[in-house]
C-alpha cells in the first residue's frame, strides 16, 4: 500500500479510538496481491470497542469513487482497540469476501501495528505488507 | 427494460468474471430473478428463501438501500442502476 493510505488507515484507527474504527482500501490486483492506492474510511456503525459493521452507504460510495477511476475494492481495514492485528473468530466468520484483503490494525500499544490477511474458507493467511518508500525521502 | 447490475468481487466467479450485467424486470426482485435465470448458482448466493434476499446482502437501487425504498418490489426505469454489496463487518 502506498504511505499516504497508511497514514490515513492509522488516522482513522486513532481517531475512532475508543471504538473500532473500519473503511475499505481501494486499488489494483495483481494476481494474488494487490496494490492499495486509495483509502475510504467509513463509519462503524456498531460504534462498539470490539465489533464492526461498515456503513453500507460508504461502501456502495467507495465502490462508486473505485470505480469511476478504474479502481476495484481490493480489501476492508479495522482496528483492534485492545488485542493483536489478527482476525478475531468473528472477522473470520463475517469475511465477506475471499479475494479481498483484510487488514487488520492493532492499537493496543503505543505503537500502531498494521498486518495483512487473507481469509479463505475459514482459513487465515498472513501476507507480507509493504509499504513502499520513495529513495529520495530516506 | 434495460437494468445494469454491478455485482461485486465476491459473486463474479459465478457470472464468468462478469463484473457488470444487464438484466430486464419491472422491479429489483424481476430483475434480480432475471440475473438468477441466467446464472442460477448466484440463488444461493443471495436468498435465504425464495422471496428474501440474504442479512448480509446488501442491494442499492440507484442510490437507495432498497430496503426503504420497497424491497424486492421497487419498480426500476429504464437505465436504472442496481448495485449489490456483501454486508462488511467483523470482531
Amino acid at each position: 500500500m502506498t504511505p499516504e493510505v497508511r497514514d490515513q488507515i492509522v488516522e482513522h484507527c486513532l481517531a475512532g479510538r475508543p471504538e473500532e474504527a473500519c473503511g475499505l482500501l481501494g486499488g489494483v490486483v495483481n494476481g494474488d496481491t494487490a496494490e492499495a492506492t486509495v483509502c475510504y474510511p467509513g463509519r462503524n456503525l456498531a460504534a462498539s470497542r470490539t465489533l464492526y459493521e461498515l456503513d453500507p452507504k460508504d461502501h456502495l460510495l467507495a465502490d462508486r469513487h473505485a470505480e469511476q477511476h478504474g479502481l476495484e475494492i481490493v480489501g476492508v481495514f479495522h482496528s483492534h482497540t485492545h488485542t493483536e492485528a489478527y482476525p478475531s473468530p468473528t472477522d473470520v466468520a463475517r469475511a465477506p469476501d475471499p479475494f479481498w484483503h483484510y487488514v487488520l490494525v492493532s492499537l493496543k500499544d503505543d505503537e500502531t501495528v498494521l498486518r495483512s490477511f487473507r481469509i479463505r474458507d475459514g482459513q487465515i493467511t498472513e501476507e507480507q505488507l509493504e509499504t513502499p518508500t520513495l529513495i529520495g525521502e530516506l | 427494460m434495460p437494468v445494469t447490475i454491478k455485482l461485486p468481487t465476491v459473486l463474479r466467479p459465478h457470472t464468468g468474471g462478469e463484473k457488470q450485467v444487464e438484466a430486464a424486470g419491472g422491479t429489483v426482485g424481476e430483475v434480480i430473478g432475471d440475473l438468477v435465470d441466467r446464472f442460477p448458482a448466484l440463488e444461493d448466493q443471495l436468498f435465504e428463501s425464495e422471496k428474501s434476499l440474504r442479512r448480509f446482502v446488501n442491494v442499492y437501487l440507484n442510490d437507495d438501500d432498497i430496503r426503504y425504498v420497497g424491497g424486492l418490489e421497487a419498480g426500476v426505469s429504464d437505465g436504472d442502476r442496481v448495485t449489490i454489496l456483501p454486508a462488511v463487518a467483523g470482531g
